[in-house]
């Protein structure tokens, strides 16, 4: 069959196979020659394309959860639509979240995904407890930050490259209501967003979103959100209900023209301005304030059938404005424009061997699939390299080995050790670990 | 056993809480507020099936271990409930594949053993406790293989003949005693067991499909249902074609 990230490019023809008995994944991965294992395949580009491919699907399996604790004990294929449609009502929720949540928990760890929170908690690595893992030489290991901790230092982050997740313990927060408090505020340039993201350092969740056509001086022109969970101080409402969203599915590919300059203008124009006031608060469901984009079914079809590639870099928090204004300059340059801008303050890095974030801000932008936009990519590539960002593995489908290289300079050593200690024939390789020699 | 009243709540338990189709039934139930009871030969698997139905469903599960081919194992599991369930799911199934049963007698006892003997031995214990309880249901996943022999599959569809065979009449004896014997007759299913056919979509049921249509056949108290529905048709006319062209045709 064929398959593609979420970006749908690149796609790749693939055999599939699922299991969920650890004898049969054992023999899955000595018969075979090479594997990667994936999930939901929400990953951008290709970190979790191979010929061949573990899928996570039957290892979908709640095992254990500890009501004192929140520790719970999950098979890698769950999802954390999942956790959340089963937890929330018991007053529980993932520490941490990316913005879909049509991820696995396999997905989660692999990608160490990070959340409107980064810059409170860190990443989702951060609440994992223990990973139960089955090595490539088929070897089953339990291991946490006391136990083969290098090898859980890899595999945090580790995108799929030193074996399968079969299972994992996590732990949640409790929460009272399934409701966030919202704060919208608007932001007329960079300077003015940066200031409140510095302001509102102490806010849980924060993330802003950016008006791609503003340029020079209303740069940064946008919107940021804030959000807190809700605090149900009265205990009556102890089942807490989660209300259907209805949803949207966008139905075919679009054509590659739709999302042309003017349409993109037009948008970015009108999403800022349903907006008035300088600052808004509001009550909203925690799917609303997480999980916007979830609303509409195969979303990443606006993009066209060639598909589309989300740019996102994190530069050192002294560079990040400077960053940012030549990647936009160079984005102007190109005629291109951003359907979907987001940026975000994150905390500090942590020690797993490939994880993405670090202090600084981060920028995400999706752009569908060209020659210009891919030239246009090597050019930003330049800027991050020149103030020491770099970029996230989990929506790459691009970036050279070269650049790669020198922008994880820090810490690919470490983790080139480890897959080199676990898996010495390289068994475990992506699309993506391949140009980028992992 | 400890208590042979009946549960405080609804309860079910699934002979063959590792298949497929027994899992999708487990889960069936288990939305509509049964407590689960998962038995199979594989503990661990089993076990983790039954965690699995009680955090998602947020109903209590219990697993045990039973190897259908032992008949001190089935004892044992009886021992071992804490009460008696309402309803007994048997979804223990053994396939044949290709030519190996029709040469090697072993595998052809064991399909008729795993399909039939053993099946009819614990299913009889049941029979008996409901009866003397005046109440419960005995679901059986069958095949619409038992309908008629076919070349492909005949040894396979002679044991779930039998067993059909032997479900209808335990309906009959049972239904005065006021329990009830569902027969369930699924035709291709997308499951592990037939992994290795390639089979058409439209006539293939997911294990989710089957679980559905059970759980209506219960609660609508129906005694034989096919699954999907188009099979009761086909099957209907399958039977009726005369041997004579039968044996002719490559099925």
């Amino acid at each position: 069959m064929e398959i593609s990230g979420w970006g749908n490019f690149p796609k790749i023809e693939a055999e599939m196979v699922s299991d969920a008995y650890f004898s049969n994944i054992q023999e899955i991965v000595s018969k075979s020659s090479q594997i990667i294992p994936n999930g939901l395949l929400r990953s951008y580009g290709d970190s979790a394309l191979g010929k061949f491919c573990f899928s996570s699907a039957k290892l979908n399996r709640f095992l254990l959860f500890d009501k004192e604790s929140g520790l719970l004990t999950v098979e890698s294929g769950v999802s954390l639509l999942e956790i959340n449609k089963i937890f929330i009502p018991q007053g529980w929720f993932l520490p941490v979240t990316p913005g879909t949540q049509f991820v696995t928990i396999g997905g989660a760890i692999a990608s160490d995904v990070h959340g409107k929170n980064h810059h409170k908690v860190g990443t989702f690595g951060n609440f994992v407890k223990s990973i139960k893992l089955l090595l490539p030489n088929s070897q089953i290991v339990d291991c946490n930050t006391n136990e083969d901790s290098e090898i859980f230092k890899a595999t945090i982050g580790g995108i799929g490259l030193t074996g399968i997740i079969l299972q994992a313990q996590i732990m949640l927060i409790p929460i009272t209501s399934p409701l966030i408090e919202q704060t919208t505020l608007k932001s007329e340039n960079l300077d003015e967003l940066f200031e409140n993201f510095s302001k509102y350092n102490n806010t849980t969740y924060s993330v802003a979103w950016i008006d791609t056509f503003s340029n020079n001086s209303q740069l940064g022109k946008g919107l940021l959100f804030l959000g807190e969970h809700f605090n149900a101080k009265d205990k009556e409402n102890k089942s807490i209900e989660i209300k259907k969203t209805s949803k949207i599915t966008i139905p075919f590919n679009f054509p590659s023209k739709t999302l042309n300059p003017f349409f993109l203008r037009i948008f970015n124009y009108l999403y800022y301005s349903k907006e008035f006031k300088k600052e808004k608060k509001s009550l909203v469901y925690f799917d609303k304030f997480f999980y916007p984009l979830d609303a509409i079914n195969h979303w990443n079809r606006i993009y066209g059938k060639n598909g589309f590639a989300q740019y996102q870099f994190v530069v050192p928090i002294d560079n990040s404005k400077k960053a940012i204004v030549k990647i936009y300059q160079i984005m102007r340059d190109f005629g291109q424009g951003s359907f979907l801008t987001v940026l975000k303050q994150f905390g500090d890095e942590n020690g797993f061997y490939l994880s993405f974030p670090n202090n600084g801000f981060t920028l995400a932008m999706d752009f569908a699939i060209n020659r210009k936009t891919l030239e246009m990519f090597d050019a930003f590539d330049k800027i991050i390299l020149e103030y020491g960002g770099r970029l996230y593995l989990t929506k790459d489908s691009r970036m050279s080995n070269k650049f790669f290289h020198k922008t994880y300079e820090d810490k690919i050593d470490k983790f080139k050790e480890i897959k080199s200690k676990v898996d010495s024939n390289n068994k475990f390789n992506s699309l993506q670990s391949k140009r980028l020699a992992l | 056993m400890k208590d042979k009243k009946l549960a405080n709540k609804r309860s079910c338990l699934i002979l063959g809480g590792t298949s497929e189709i027994g899992l999708a039934i487990a889960n069936k139930f288990a939305e509509n507020g049964f407590d689960l009871i998962l038995a199979a030969r594989n503990y661990d698997e089993v076990q983790k099936n039954a965690n699995n139905i009680n955090l998602r469903f947020n109903v209590k599960t219990d697993a045990l271990k039973m190897d259908i081919l032992d008949v001190t194992s089935q004892n044992k599991l009886i021992d071992e409930l804490q009460f008696l369930p309402d309803i007994v799911v048997f979804s223990i199934g053994l396939l044949d594949k290709g030519k190996t049963a029709e040469e090697n007698f072993e595998i052809a006892k064991e399909i008729i053993d795993v399909n039939f003997t053993y099946s009819l031995n614990i299913l009889n214990k049941f029979a008996a406790l409901f009866e003397a309880r005046k109440f419960g249901a005995i679901i059986g996943i069958g095949s619409v293989a038992g309908d008629r022999g076919r070349k492909s599959n005949y040894i396979y569809g002679s044991a779930k003949a039998a067993f059909a065979t032997y479900l209808s009449g335990l309906r009959n004896r049972l239904f005065q005693s006021n329990v009830r014997v569902i027969t369930v007759k699924p035709g291709f299913v997308q499951t592990k067991m037939v992994a290795h056919l390639d089979l058409p979509k439209i006539i293939t049921a997911s294990p989710e499909k089957i679980a559905k249509d059970v759980y209506k056949a219960f609660v609508h108290k129906k005694d034989i249902v096919y699954s999907l529905k188009f099979y009761k048709l086909l099957m209907l006319i399958v039977y009726h074609i005369p041997e004579i062209l039968f044996k002719r045709i490559n099925l």
